[in-house]
């Protein structure tokens, strides 16, 4: 018997959103999902898969996107509807913030030192800047500045982990990977450092600030180094300079490695 | 979208699944996907349940085969296995739905929309269908939706349901005969 209730089931069936195919073929090493996202810089790509988030980038176009994911990483990218929870959750406020927090991040393409570098200038405050010398010395790579500088150009997620406050010794911003090179500075200013005044010390050959209550160092845009009123801030152009002056380092902002 | 084409040969698929994991990873979804979906969708009545249900199936498949080794992947038949893992998902969310009703509010509305939007792709009957379908016990809509709206086989769906043959023929007949009354009378022929 040919009844309408079975002719009627039959047509229950539906096709899947393609968003929601994409997301399930992203479950593979063939390919990842990416969603959009604001930011001050303008609309970022955010690429994941099943290990964390794998990109975050800037590109005209989706398609311009997607090729050069392509490119970089030999996989697809396509566009979902939904994040996995896990990265739903703490995404924005990663964007935010310009740090990582709980944001599972996909690391597995890059080296040993790659990963020291990326976790340890995660570790930057929002708004403070740090010299790549103290990125390699804090991994214990004193030598590897130039190192660092590149591990930092390949940052796959900038911005959740952010290269940006990531600076050249002499007070110049260095280069940036995300779109376009003020983009640093942008972001830089988003979170409230005073560049101009930044640059101004650095062009004077000034390093380290310090305060002569307490005796101890900083780099000039630590939180500590801020909180010390004018009248009482001495500046130093080297860690020996500070350190003969009887000032040690600070324990948050590690100017120099503790003697 | 109705497909005519049923049961469509998915040995081929098993076979390539089998030497290359990744290679066929994409045609296995798209050749299982609209089933795995529209059956969550039916069985859960939610379209937002039934893609995560999809998404969390792809994900659980993908792991599975990574450990199963060649000749596994081979001898497997490939539709009635992925309901085993997407039917699990659906009992389990429908569950846990039961043991959390408080939805917030604004939650509710949104679902709301949803359904109606759903309802509205679908003619007269299919929304009456569509709800009595919601009415009957999990495992009689499992097995009406298995067997009807997928098109599978009983052996298949005893395997996806872990139950006996025969009382999944019994839960299909059951559910159909109550499916029956459900229809108004007038659209029986």
């Amino acid at each position: 018997m040919t009844d309408r209730l079975i002719t009627d089931l039959r047509e229950l069936m539906t096709a899947a959103p393609k968003v929601a195919v994409n997301a399930a073929i992203a479950v593979s090493a063939v390919a990842d999902g990416y969603v959009t996202r604001p930011s001050p810089l303008g609309l970022l790509f955010v690429a994941f898969n099943e290990r964390g988030v794998s990109a975050v980038d800037m590109a005209d176009s989706p398609a311009e996107f997607e090729r050069r994911f392509n490119d970089l990483y030999g996989r697809q990218a396509l566009p979902v509807g939904r994040l996995p929870a896990q990265i739903e959750r703490h995404l924005d406020t990663a964007i935010a913030t310009g740090k990582p927090g709980k944001l599972p991040l996909d690391f597995s393409g890059l080296t040993e030192f790659s990963v020291a570098v990326l976790r340890k200038t995660a570790e930057i405050p929002g708004g403070q800047v740090r010299p790549y010398g103290w990125v390699a010395r804090e991994i214990g790579k004193p030598g590897a500045v130039r190192a660092v500088g590149s591990a930092l150009a390949r940052n796959p997620v900038p911005v959740v982990v952010p290269c940006h406050r990531v600076v050249r010794s002499d007070g110049h911003l260095g280069n940036y990977s995300l779109g376009d090179p003020d983009n640093k500075r942008l972001l830089l200013e988003a979170e409230g450092l005073d560049l101009v005044e930044y640059q101004m010390l650095s062009d004077r050959g000034i390093r380290f600030t310090g305060s002569e209550t307490t005796n101890i160092f900083c780099h000039p845009t630590c939180h500590h180094a801020r909180r010390t009123s004018p009248g009482h801030t001495v500046e130093f152009r080297s860690e020996q300079s500070a350190r003969s002056a009887g000032f040690r380092p600070c324990m948050v902002c590690r100017p120099a490695a503790a003697a | 979208m109705t497909t005519t084409m049923t049961r469509p040969d998915l040995s081929p698929l098993a076979r390539d699944l089998a030497t290359d994991l990744d290679g066929a990873f994409t045609a296995y979804v798209l050749a299982t996907a609209d089933g795995i979906f529209s059956g969550s969708l039916r069985m859960l009545g939610d379209r937002r349940d039934a893609e995560d249900v999809m998404q969390e199936t792809y994900s659980r498949a993908y792991k599975a085969l990574g450990g199963y080794s060649e000749e596994r992947i081979r001898n497997l038949k490939v539709g009635g296995w992925t309901w085993t893992i997407a039917a699990n998902l659906c009992r389990n969310r429908l569950r846990s739905r039961a043991r959390k009703p408080t939805v917030p509010l604004e939650a509710l509305e949104v679902k709301a929309t949803n359904t109606d939007t759903e309802d509205a792709a679908l003619s007269g009957i299919g929304k009456v269908l569509r709800r009595a379908l919601m009415d009957l016990p999990f495992p009689q809509r499992a097995a009406v939706v298995l067997r009807h709206v997928l098109d599978l086989t009983y052996d298949d769906i005893a395997a996806a349901l872990d139950r006996p043959v025969g009382t999944v023929k019994a839960d299909v007949h059951r559910g159909l005969t109550r499916l029956r009354r459900a229809y108004p009378e007038e659209t029986i022929r």
